[in-house]
């Protein structure tokens, strides 16, 4: 069965009939060739998926799209552009903060939502509310170290 | 994924009238129905969305306090309303899933999230649960974080909700509705053990809608707070996890509520067990009491027998304030 939903990703409008058993993550990379968010478990226990909805960080793997009459996506290709990039996406960068890169964009589109939290004010508390992230390459320190410096000085 | 018919309810009634369908489903954040369907584990033909109810709010309504069946798990834990009265609520929301998955995980749909056993969710095992009569890969399987207390010879599939256990401790209660009409269930009341009917996990009927959750404002939940202990620091579910509320003048007990997870196929409490600790103190003797009063039904495997010492663990480091045992 398809179904007709409207929602925006990055600011355009989507409007089209879609497979009602379809996920957003799968209409993003398939349908609209949005390639930054990664599959790595399918089944919301890895983080690789994460986007923003509504303004909230959400596993896109998750949600069925047909389920988002209205919402607001943004995905790690709506945040900046190779020439201005994002302060998360610069201090990655600075910090070293992955390896082979596959779950760096959940990464960074989580920590959009944790670099505004008040209750994450310490790498402590960064790692936690970073937890649902996972990071095979081990990278945690130096993603901590780039949440941190934005958080501090709201820039890199 | 099996092909199913997507209904956008609009309101209350539309919803009613569509879940009365045989083989629907409701879909609130989706993060454990979606997983499910993915397994092929939930195979509904009908989903109803109910994501456009307003159904969000979280207010305090004379001595109630009342969260709507779609408020996000996240917009609940930090309420300063939950802070106030029921601590224990937000305390055990925190601890549970992770970010994104609070913000998409609604209070209705986390009471009746599916249990986490693995053999349930991996369709080529025998499973009770999943497949009444088929049998339970678990019982003679890898069992340990499964169930030492409520099992049965059916199903010793372990609840796996922190919310439930806190809403227990506070003596929450649930609202329903259906096209005959509202009801309201006592936590305590509202779900099933599995005894010979695993698949029934709750007292709620397939056309039912969870509308909200309603927890009375005491002075005993203003005290209580939420421990969960887990293989990792975070992202994990309860290996034990305890809810507790305590009124004391002075140093005696005058009332106590204490709820545990991650031990039971349904969360658990034992109210006769708590009066053991009443017009008591607080000493390794009197919970030593309480936590064999409220253990002895148990039935451990070899692998899962670490739970009961690590729930009497954590037993005594609330009601001590952290004190050594
Ligand atoms: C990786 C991972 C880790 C997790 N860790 C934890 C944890 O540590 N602790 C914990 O407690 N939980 C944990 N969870 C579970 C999570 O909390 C639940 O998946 C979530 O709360 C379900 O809410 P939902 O709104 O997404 O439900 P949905 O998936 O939308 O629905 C779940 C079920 O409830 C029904 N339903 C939903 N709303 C209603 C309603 N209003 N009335 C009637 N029926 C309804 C649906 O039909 C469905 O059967 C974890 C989940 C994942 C994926
Ligand atoms: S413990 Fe319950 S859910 Fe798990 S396999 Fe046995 S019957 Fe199924
Ligand atoms: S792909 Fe969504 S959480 Fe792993
Ligand atoms: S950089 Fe490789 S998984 Fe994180």
């Amino acid at each position: 069965m398809k179904t007709r939903v409207s929602f925006t990703v990055n600011g355009d409008t989507i409007d089209t009939a879609i497979d009602v058993r379809a996920t957003l993550l799968d209409v993003l990379r398939e349908e609209l060739r949005l390639t930054g968010t990664k599959k790595g478990c399918d089944h919301g226990q890895c983080g690789a998926c994460t986007v923003l909805v509504d303004g909230k960080r959400t596993l896109s793997c998750l949600k069925f799209a047909a389920s988002l009459e209205g919402c607001a996506v943004l995905t790690v290709e709506g945040i900046g552009k190779p020439d201005a990039l994002h302060p998360l996406q610069a201090a990655f960068i600075k910090h070293d903060a992955f390896q082979c890169g596959f779950c760096t964009s959940g990464q960074i589109m989580s920590a959009l939502e944790v670099i505004g939290d008040p209750l994450a004010n310490t790498r402590e508390a960064v790692r936690e509310k970073m937890s649902g992230n996972l990071c095979r390459c081990g990278a945690y320190p130096n993603i901590v170290s780039a949440i941190m410096e934005v958080k501090s000085n709201g820039t890199v | 994924m099996e092909p199913f018919e997507f209904v956008r309810a609009a309101g209350i009634q539309d919803v009613l009238v569509a879940i009365r369908r045989p083989g629907s489903r409701i879909l609130a954040g989706g993060t454990s129905l979606v997983d499910l369907m993915k397994l092929g584990v939930e195979t509904p033909s009908t989903v109803v969305d109910i994501n456009a109810l307003p159904l969000s709010m979280i207010s305090v309504e004379g001595d109630a306090l009342t969260i709507g069946a779609l408020a996000s798990n996240s917009d609940v834990a930090v309420h300063p309303a939950i802070e106030q009265h029921a601590p224990a609520v937000g305390q055990a929301l925190l601890s549970g899933a992770s970010g994104q998955i609070r913000n998409a995980a609604t209070v209705g749909g986390n009471l009746l999230q599916r249990t986490r056993c693995t053999y349930f969710r991996a369709r080529d095992w025998p499973c009770n649960k999943r497949e009444p009569g088929s049998g339970c890969a678990a019982i003679d399987g890898i069992n340990m974080g499964h169930a030492v207390l409520g099992t049965s010879r059916s199903c010793i599939a372990v609840h796996p909700s922190d919310l439930a256990v806190a809403l227990l401790a506070v003596d929450a209660y649930v609202h329903l509705a259906s096209v005959a009409g509202e009801r309201r269930i006592a936590i305590g009341e509202f779900y099933c053990q599995p005894g010979d009917i695993p698949s029934r996990e709750t007292v709620i009927g397939p056309d039912e809608l969870i509308t909200k959750v309603e927890i009375p404002i005491t002075n005993l939940n203003a005290t209580s707070s939420y421990l969960k202990l887990r293989g990792r620091a975070s992202y994990e579910f309860a290996s034990a996890s305890v809810a507790t509320a305590i009124l004391r003048d002075g140093d005696i007990v005058i009332d106590a509520a204490v709820a545990v997870g991650g031990l039971g196929t349904v969360p658990w409490r034992n109210r006769t067990a708590e009066k053991l600790l009443i017009g008591k103190q607080l000493t390794q003797e009197s919970i030593l009491a309480f936590c064999d009063a409220l253990f002895a039904p148990a039935s451990a495997t070899p692998s899962n027998a670490y739970k009961l010492a690590l729930a009497r663990g954590a037993i005594h480091r609330t009601l001590r304030g952290g004190a050594e045992w």
